[in-house]
């Protein structure tokens, strides 16, 4: 596992400093922001409201440049939105409500012209399947529960084989029986396919749960306050957890 | 905990292993009279014949058809009319002059709302226009249309564009805008650009919207194109339905110009709940996206 190629990080975040214009005023969402994320990675943005989290994960996408610093993946600047960097939004009306489920996956494919045709479609029900709603490949998004909306999200984000997925609190709008469900099921996915996932969250037991390592950021404007590694999934559950969620309690609201 | 001093009300727990079992029926079958009564088309078509059965006794009462025929006479007009080809021959004038219209109305509105998501000048431009030109009814324009275009199908037509475009135009740019960022972010997520990120995801997801306003502009034409007609109907030797019902005026043909009136109805029936039923049907309810 100590192959020289593994050694580069995936996705490099430099300095990053982001800037966005509300109707008064100019804000620092976050400022001189690095972090480096490796190939298998599930790492975590974790911070309260307001330290930027999202707006360095748009920035992530290709949706808005840094006024300072870069952002490269595989050593090559992220100018723009593109289908080597999938996102996940937290909101349900990401899927196209006009296509069905598999025709959404497989829209994604054909659209980004990273594949077509027959090997579309089996692309698409392979990942359906995945995620376990092969049953309702023809239904249309309005109806799906919430956790099937997030999940076919997934599974379009996973089909289109990204070299990092970009999850911006995927699981926030929904109930907490659900979300913890889909945390086990992302895991599981994870040991299935060792993709590479950027998380963005504001709870700390979903970023242990979820995370190998975690980027605390602090609040106005967001800044790096500390570098984590997460737990096994053996010690999420004993008193390591216990003693990891008091830490990183204490680092982002001790002051 | 001394129980007297509690301020619950400590109660025993209830628990029963039995059920009743001679509760009511669940589910009971409706009355047939109740079953029928539900169908908003039944209840729809009484009201028709109840009209129907006014309009006929109060044209015998009356027994005047000159002045107001009756529903019977109306309807033996009408397939009179419809047998000899009268009324086909007028109606494929009306519906073709309107299609004319209708398309390019259609396409100037394309045009005019890709301008305008395109930059704040466009948007304010199709802003100026739609406001200073929806008000204004599209007879108004007809002297100027007759001026320009002269006594026929021409000047029918640009009254025409002019009362679809603006409805079309101004509909269509409010559900470009209002089209979700994420569903715009999801978008140029596969690399969607310019045109494409119009065409495959903009277009679809304001489509209720445009097709209200599909709706809305084909209401407008229809009317405008009748009392268009009704001003000079005659083009290169034809004429429409419009037309038709003026002729038959000044021929005193009254059950004739009911009759006119009545498929005037009908087309505007048939458009409204068959062809846009079923493209709503097909589209936006198959969707959920019903605005």
């Amino acid at each position: 596992m100590t192959l020289p190629a593994q050694s580069a990080p995936l996705l490099d975040v430099d300095g990053v400093t982001l800037q966005y214009k509300t109707r008064d005023a100019l804000v620092t969402a976050t400022y001189r922001v690095s972090f480096e994320v490796h190939r298998s990675d599930r790492f975590i943005l974790l911070g309260p409201s307001g330290c930027g989290k999202s707006t360095l994960l748009k920035a992530i996408g290709g949706y808005m440049s840094p006024v300072e610093g870069a952002i490269r993946l595989k050593g090559r600047e992220v100018k723009a939105p593109g289908p080597d960097r999938m996102m996940v939004f937290q909101e349900f009306d990401q899927l196209l409500p006009w296509k069905s489920v598999i025709e959404n996956v497989v829209f994604a494919l054909e659209a980004s012209g990273r594949s077509s045709g027959r090997e579309a479609m089996d692309k698409a029900r392979h990942y359906v399947d995945m995620v376990g709603l092969s049953k309702f490949a023809d239904s249309y998004p309005h109806t799906l529960s919430g956790g099937m909306k997030q999940r076919v999200a997934i599974a379009r984000g996973m089909a289109m084989e990204p070299d990092v997925l970009l999850m911006d609190e995927p699981f926030a709008a929904l109930d907490a029986l659900t979300r913890r469900k889909m945390q086990d099921e992302l895991l599981q996915l994870w040991e299935d396919t060792k993709f590479t996932v950027l998380f963005v969250t504001h709870s700390i037991e979903e970023a242990i749960r979820c995370g190998t390592r975690i980027l605390l950021l602090s609040p106005h404007p967001g800044q790096v306050r500390a570098e984590l590694n997460s737990l096994t999934a053996e010690e999420v559950g004993t008193a390591s957890q216990v003693a990891l969620e008091a830490r990183i309690n204490d680092m982002l609201f001790a002051h | 905990m001394n129980v007297s001093t509690s301020p619950l009300h400590i109660r025993p727990e209830i628990i029963r292993d039995q059920q009743a079992t001679d509760v009511p029926a669940v589910e009971k079958a409706l009355t047939p009279f109740e079953r029928i009564y539900r169908i908003g088309f039944v209840r729809k078509a009484a009201l028709l014949i109840a009209l129907a059965v006014i309009w006929e006794t109060y044209g015998r009462w009356l027994g005047n058809p000159l002045l107001f025929p009756t529903f019977t006479a109306t309807i033996e007009a009408f397939w009179e009319n419809l047998a000899n080809g009268v009324i086909p021959a007028r109606a494929l004038s009306s519906i073709q002059t309107l299609l004319i219209g209708y398309g390019i109305g259609i396409a100037l509105a394309s045009i005019l709302t890709t301008v305008a998501i395109g930059s704040q000048i466009g948007t304010d431009l199709l802003e100026t226009l739609t406001s200073m030109f929806n008000p204004l009814p599209a007879i108004a324009l007809l002297p100027l249309a007759l001026i320009w275009f002269g006594l026929g199908q021409g000047s029918v037509i640009f009254v025409l564009v002019h009362s679809v475009l603006w409805a079309i135009a101004l509909n269509t740019h409010s559900g470009f805008r209002s089209v979700s960022n994420t569903l715009r972010m999801v978008g140029m997520n596969y690399n969607l650009r310019g045109l494409r990120l119009v065409g495959k995801i903009l277009i679809p997801a304001a489509f209720p919207s445009i097709l209200t306003g599909l709706k809305v502009g084909w209401a407008f034409a229809w009317r405008t194109l009748i009392a268009a007609e009704l001003v000079f109907g005659v083009s290169s030797g034809s004429g429409g339905l419009g037309w038709f019902i003026f002729e038959n005026r000044n021929q005193l043909e009254t059950a004739n110009v009911f009759a006119g009136l009545f498929t005037v109805i009908m087309i505007g029936l048939f458009v409204e709940n068959v062809i846009f039923a079923a493209i709503e049907r097909n589209t936006v309810q198959r969707w959920g996206m019903q605005s």
